[in-house]
């Protein structure tokens, strides 16, 4: 029951949408589809869904050819981003949809009909809500309506579009654990398309990040947040610095301090760090092989600290993040000084960058290099 | 004391802006709408309810009735199957030309109805040029009904698009692809959820369509050559009642046209009462 896809390609005028997609999704899982708009993560999608075709490639599940089948009949079950409820039909009606216009073979009895939608609407807490319409329920309410109609036909593959996307902050988190459990009690085949990383990286088992219509990274959650494959995932996922370092003498250097062994043996002259907010240990004050930065702003969120550092051998601004009891220390205050280093560094080789060659000079302040890139 | 007489002064002139504006508003329905209305009926009945039942009783009066009702019952069907066809392909297809067709629809607005009736004599008159063609077959389309039903849907042919177009392009295609993927073939999908989504604007759209079928006076009064019994509508008989200074007679044809326009409205009227609730729940992002 494995879904095959190979080498999508999808074009709107001449904008690629799909640009040679390749992507295998074993039964049972909850994928993510995670990028900016315009990625094509919808269009893949909709061509699952069969609401569109690809120009070339095949979509194959257990040796059938999915493209090859009418929308109607391909089994599939799809919410969509606004959950497009028949707005005339009430919550009950809605979910028994399917179910009716089945062909008259097909068709199950009017009370097995009304059972199963009875059943549904219980497993997704609506059982009160029967008689109302579309018009008269929350957005979280809707967009269980939603999927209850998509999951009354059984089908072999849920896809969910922005599931979330139009619901409160509140709302959103709830529902997407239940989902999740949902999910995982009916063991259905789950793809979910989202421009939300921390959503993808929560709900998810498999994470597709993709951008102008080429996957990037197809991993876990952890894999794409530590092991980022390009710096596009870097960036997109989760917030980053961004450093400009180079490479001298089998070493990658960046303000003056060693981040590690130079992984491309001189085959690169510059490169890129990029440095979560809360990959930074505190250096004790002597501590040569550190950073000295001294604290611009510090926003206190609950249980975590954002600090924002001016780091004068960097010549840039560095974001970092404090949890647990470190938090409580009261070095953090606007103007206080403190060295600290990397713990984990992820870098790229990158093309000429003038801010990079100086950042071999130790001590050297470089010229205002990028602000760090922030996720979106 | 200032505070009480502060909101007093500053109250009054915005009672009496409204109040202005209501009497202008009325004012200008009584004169314009209301008035000509009671003129048509008590000229109707001027000379008697007697002279008025013969005057509608004529064969000539009858007949008219008989084929006003024909010719929107031939032009309302038909504008309303194209209109769903148009505003469909202009909604939910990318395609050459949709601008034009776009304009195309809204041609019979801009047009006067008498060019729209005098193309159609140039086309099938006895000089035009289909015109040998089908007298050689025997087939009458001017000075016939079938001139009076092709000039009222030129003139009628906007209504219904026009009212669907903008709802449907509001209203997007994903109800629709919702419905595919559940299973529902194209019949069950138009029926079930495209049709009654549209319905209160295509409601409007017909209703609209069929009064001006019915009260169309220009396009028809060129072809229609005025052959009493035959080719006359009651738009028709009236000017020639009058022309003929029938006056009881005109007036009491017009009072019957009137009397037809006021039920179209009460139909109106009565399904937004019905459905009213249903109306407002539908609105788009209602609540």
């Amino acid at each position: 029951m494995t879904l095959e896809l190979s080498h999508l390609k999808r074009r709107f005028a001449e904008y690629p949408a799909l640009d040679d997609v390749s992507l295998e999704i074993p039964p049972g899982e909850f994928l993510a589809l995670l990028g900016p708009s315009g990625s094509g993560k919808t269009t893949l999608l909709r061509i699952l869904a069969g609401l569109d075709y690809p120009e070339s490639g095949s979509v194959r599940q257990s040796g059938r050819d999915l493209l090859a089948i009418d929308a109607r009949r391909r089994k599939v079950g799809l919410v969509f981003q606004h959950y497009a409820l028949f707005r005339h039909l009430t919550v009950a009606e809605n979910v028994a949809f399917g179910l009716r216009v089945r062909p008259w073979r097909a068709r199950p009895k009017r009370a097995d009909i009304a059972a199963r939608v009875e059943r549904l609407l219980q497993r997704v807490q609506l059982q009160d809500m029967a008689k109302r319409y579309p018009a008269q329920l929350s957005g979280g309410q809707r967009q269980r309506v939603a999927l209850a109609r998509a999951l009354a036909v059984e089908p072999d593959l849920l896809l969910l579009d922005e599931p979330f996307g139009a619901l409160d902050a509140q709302v959103r988190v709830s529902l997407r654990r239940w989902l999740r459990e949902l999910h995982d009690e009916f063991g259905l085949t789950t793809v979910f398309v989202t421009h939300d990383q921390e959503e993808a990286l929560e709900l998810a088992d498999r994470v597709v990040v993709m951008n102008r219509g080429r996957i990037e990274q197809i991993g876990k959650p952890d894999a794409i947040y530590q092991d980022p494959a390009t710096p596009f995932v870097c960036e997109f996922v989760g917030r980053v610095n961004r450093i400009a370092a180079c490479c001298e003498g089998g070493k990658l250097v960046a303000g003056g301090l060693v981040l590690g062994a130079d992984p491309w043996d001189g085959r690169h002259d510059t490169a890129i760090a990029y440095i979560r907010p809360e990959q930074f240990i505190v250096a004790a004050p002597d501590d040569g092989e550190a950073w000295s930065v001294c604290v611009r702003r510090a926003f206190g969120a609950g249980g975590t600290v954002h600090l924002v550092l001016d780091a004068a051998a960097l010549g840039q601004v560095l974001e970092m993040d404090i949890f647990g009891a470190e938090r409580l220390r009261d070095t953090w205050q606007q103007g206080a000084c403190l060295r600290i280093r990397p713990r984990h560094v992820t870098v790229f080789p990158d093309g000429i960058h003038p801010a990079a060659a100086r950042a071999c000079e130790p001590g050297i302040v470089a010229s205002a290099t990028r602000p760090m890139a922030v996720g979106p | 004391m200032n505070a009480v007489v502060l909101p007093r002064t500053s109250i009054w002139p915005r009672r009496l802006q409204r109040a202005l504006l209501i009497l202008i508003a009325v004012a200008f329905m009584l004169v314009f709408l209301l008035l000509p209305l009671a003129v048509v009926f008590t000229e109707a009945l001027a000379k008697g309810v007697q002279t008025f039942v013969a005057a509608i009783t004529q064969s000539g009066a009858w007949s008219s009735i008989r084929l006003t009702l024909l010719v929107a019952a031939m032009v309302v069907p038909l504008n309303l199957v194209f209109g769903v066809a148009a505003s469909w392909a202009m909604a939910r297809f990318e395609f050459r030309g949709k601008a034009l067709l776009g304009a195309l629809i809204d041609l019979p607005f801009s047009v006067s109805p008498v060019i729209a009736g005098l193309i159609y004599v140039l086309l099938f008159g006895a000089q035009g040029w289909f015109g040998p063609w089908l007298d050689a077959h025997g087939i009458r389309i001017i000075f016939a009904v079938p001139g009076l039903v092709l000039a009222s849907i030129f003139v009628t042919l906007p209504f219904v698009a026009r009212e669907l177009i903008p709802l449907m392009q509001v209203q997007g295609s994903e109800d629709e692809e919702a419905a595919r993927v559940l299973g529902a073939n194209g019949l069950q999908m138009f029926f079930r959820v495209t049709l009654p989504n549209i319905r209160w604007a295509l409601l409007y759209g017909v209703l609209l369509c069929n009064a001006r079928a019915m009260g169309e006076f220009g396009a028809v009064s060129v072809v229609s050559g005025h052959i009493r019994g035959l080719t006359t509508t009651m738009p028709l008989e009236v000017e020639m009642r009058y022309n003929e200074y029938d006056y009881a007679g005109a007036f009491a044809v017009a009072s019957l046209l009137a009397l037809l326009a006021l039920l179209t409205l009460a139909i109106k009227t009565l399904l937004e009462w019905r459905y009213g609730d249903e109306l407002a729940a539908h609105a788009p992002g209602g609540r």
